[in-house]
């Protein structure tokens, strides 16, 4: 009998600490595991006794990347729960915001993080020494997104500025106007980086994947929608917890996310492309569409592709609000808290954010619960390498596990935002 | 690239509330009110990126951050970006998004380090939460803003090169 094992203890170019093991015996695949060894970080816990005002702040601190996505998670569930509806503008200026978050997360993985092992090189250092132009221009459009967010936000990384209501305070037009030439920069490259990413060479790999994404009608959904699926799911985000379960998996230190009918899941910018295709603006449609994708792409490789397409369409998205963008009167409105479940969800850069938080008549919150995109996105990741290793078995053992943490890369995966609560469980004679 | 370069810049990383982590950004703060006032100084936080983008324009450039590769408390080594790599330890306290280390190492590669580029890096003691240097932290900042003085004195001759 022959058994070979792949194991990789430290992933590279993934945020947080993360590793993986696969089991061969007799050619045929006998174990996957993606282990998310982080310690877990308790903030459902912390939360726990804070005032509602708090949530977006605190919970923004899990992540460095995708820090908006849990402000506005946190902020919209708040609102709901209180009856709140934020100013139109005040809206547009969420939107725009998260625009930034996408285009700073999605460029470092586009470029930094992922392309390197689609032309064979250890890390962006490496790569940037053949192909110094891929990089650099990898760069300019992450900054133009960090300068975006810098403006609304009140710094690129962990911003202070949205508050439960609105934000504490807003841009007049004319502070946003000097955006505009860069932004309109950022947009033709960010066409040419679709262009580009095409001409990638992509393993033959696809799989039947139930992808979940928020669906608005009127927009490509960032900031609130409802939940939908390619396999019929169509539901408020508030009925979250009746679809949808977490399992506690020994080896790792995030829960586990499916559908409770359905099992695995997928979510991110490749769920997003399936589920609102139709919901691109014509540039975005066009350039996919010019990049050899068709409405629906169930390669999970070419998500590089596809977040290059959301990194066009939130240049281009960024530019109609502020061309539309009207200051409005009051950056916030008043909340008042009620006793209430709060249920918000937007799409971080890696997909689905949910929050639910339990809160009483003071606003004091009582319970929170918290499922981060890669969370969710890990039993899809052990699946792809369950279908994956046995077609590339031959494949020389260096390479084969460079093909394997390349599919686990397709997923962006957000460790440190995953690590979650571990139960403990004590058995006494 | 616009043209004109802005001359000499100090730029302190770390977090302030991480305790010796704070190190880069309280020599700054003091090297704010000894250097000469044609000296730029900025305090930031170490996402690479940003590094890159603020030090692009300047001829010189000195470089302050903790860091934690289990030397003893309070030690600092002053490295010459072009003379040398620069070690992992420099990754260690930053941000997960890529880190001091590799904004150098990436802008090697691109070819737009500053044409001086002097790293000092200062062994931290406790990186946990919360305020205030560890003493043996504390002593060094001294010593590494008078190096620092020093580096800008000879500016133009072979320290700052």
């Amino acid at each position: 009998m022959k058994s070979r094992t792949i194991k990789v203890d430290y992933l590279a170019r993934v945020e947080g600490e993360g590793a993986l093991y696969v089991k061969i015996r007799n050619n045929t695949v006998t174990d996957v595991k993606f282990k998310i060894w982080e310690p877990p970080r308790f903030f459902e816990a912390f939360l726990r006794g804070r005032n509602y005002s708090e949530a977006p702040d605190i919970t923004s601190r899990i992540c460095g990347i995708c820090h908006t996505a849990y402000l506005m998670s946190a902020a919209q569930a708040m609102e709901s729960a209180f009856g709140v509806s934020v100013d139109r503008q005040v809206r547009a200026l969420r939107r725009l915001m998260y625009c930034g978050q996408w285009i700073e997360s999605h460029a470092l993985h586009v470029y930094l993080l992922h392309a390197p092992d689609f032309l064979g090189y250890e890390d962006a250092i490496q790569m940037a020494k053949d192909h110094p132009e891929v990089v650099q221009q990898g760069l300019q459009l992450k900054k133009v997104g960090n300068e975006l967010m810098a403006l609304l936000g009140g710094r690129e990384i962990h911003p202070i500025n949205v508050r439960v209501g609105g934000f504490y305070k807003v841009p007049t037009k004319r502070e946003l106007a000097p955006l505009i030439e860069k932004l309109k920069w950022a947009r033709d490259a960010a066409l040419e980086a679709v262009r580009w990413t095409a001409t990638l060479p992509f393993p033959d790999f696809e799989q039947d994947y139930e992808f979940v994404a928020l669906r608005h009608p009127d927009e490509y959904a960032i900031t609130e929608g409802r939940l939908v699926s390619n396999k019929g799911l169509d539901i408020a985000v508030g009925e979250y917890d009746d679809h949808f379960v977490e399992q506690h998996v020994p080896y790792t230190n995030a829960l586990h996310s499916v559908l409770k009918e359905r099992g695995a899941y997928f979510v991110g910018p490749l769920a997003r492309y399936n589920v609102n295709f139709d919901k691109l603006s014509p540039l975005a449609q066009q350039a996919a569409r010019d990049a050899g994708l068709g409405p629906v792409c169930r390669n999970p490789f070419k998500s590089i592709i596809v977040r290059s397409v959301e990194i066009l369409y939130a240049y281009d998205e960024a530019l109609r609000i502020i061309d539309e963008y009207e200051m409005p009167e009051e950056p916030a409105v008043e909340v008042q808290p009620r006793a209430a479940t709060a249920y918000g969800c937007t799409e971080a850069p890696r997909g689905i954010l949910y929050h639910r938080y339990r809160v009483d008549d003071q606003g004091v919150i009582l319970d929170a619960k918290i499922v981060a995109p890669t969370s969710q996105n890990q039993k899809s990741v052990e699946s792809d390498l369950w279908q994956f290793v046995p077609k590339y078995m031959d494949l020389p053992p260096d390479e084969l596990t460079w093909r394997c943490e390349q599919a686990i890369r397709n997923y962006d995966p957000c460790i440190s935002c995953s690590a979650h609560f571990l139960k403990l469980h004590i058995e006494r004679d | 690239m616009p043209s004109g370069r802005s001359g000499t810049l100090i730029i302190g990383l770390g977090n302030q509330y991480r305790r010796d982590d704070a190190v880069g950004l309280i020599a700054a703060r003091r090297l704010k009110e000894r250097a000469p006032e044609h000296v730029r100084v900025l305090e930031e936080s170490s996402e690479g990126a940003a590094l890159m983008e603020s030090w692009k324009d300047a001829d010189a450039v000195i470089l302050i951050d903790a860091v934690h590769s289990g030397a003893e408390p309070g030690i600092f080594r002053r490295l010459d970006a072009h003379r040398q790599p620069i070690p992992t330890e420099f990754s260690h306290c930053s941000t997960h998004t890529f880190s001091v280390a590799e904004a150098i190492e990436l802008g090697r590669a691109l070819g737009q380090l500053p044409p001086r580029l002097i790293v000092y890096g200062i062994e931290g003691k406790i990186f946990e939460a919360g305020l205030g240097l560890s003493p043996e932290v504390e002593k060094a900042v001294q010593k590494v803003v008078e190096c620092v003085l020093a580096d800008l004195r000879c500016g133009s001759d072979d320290r700052l090169s």
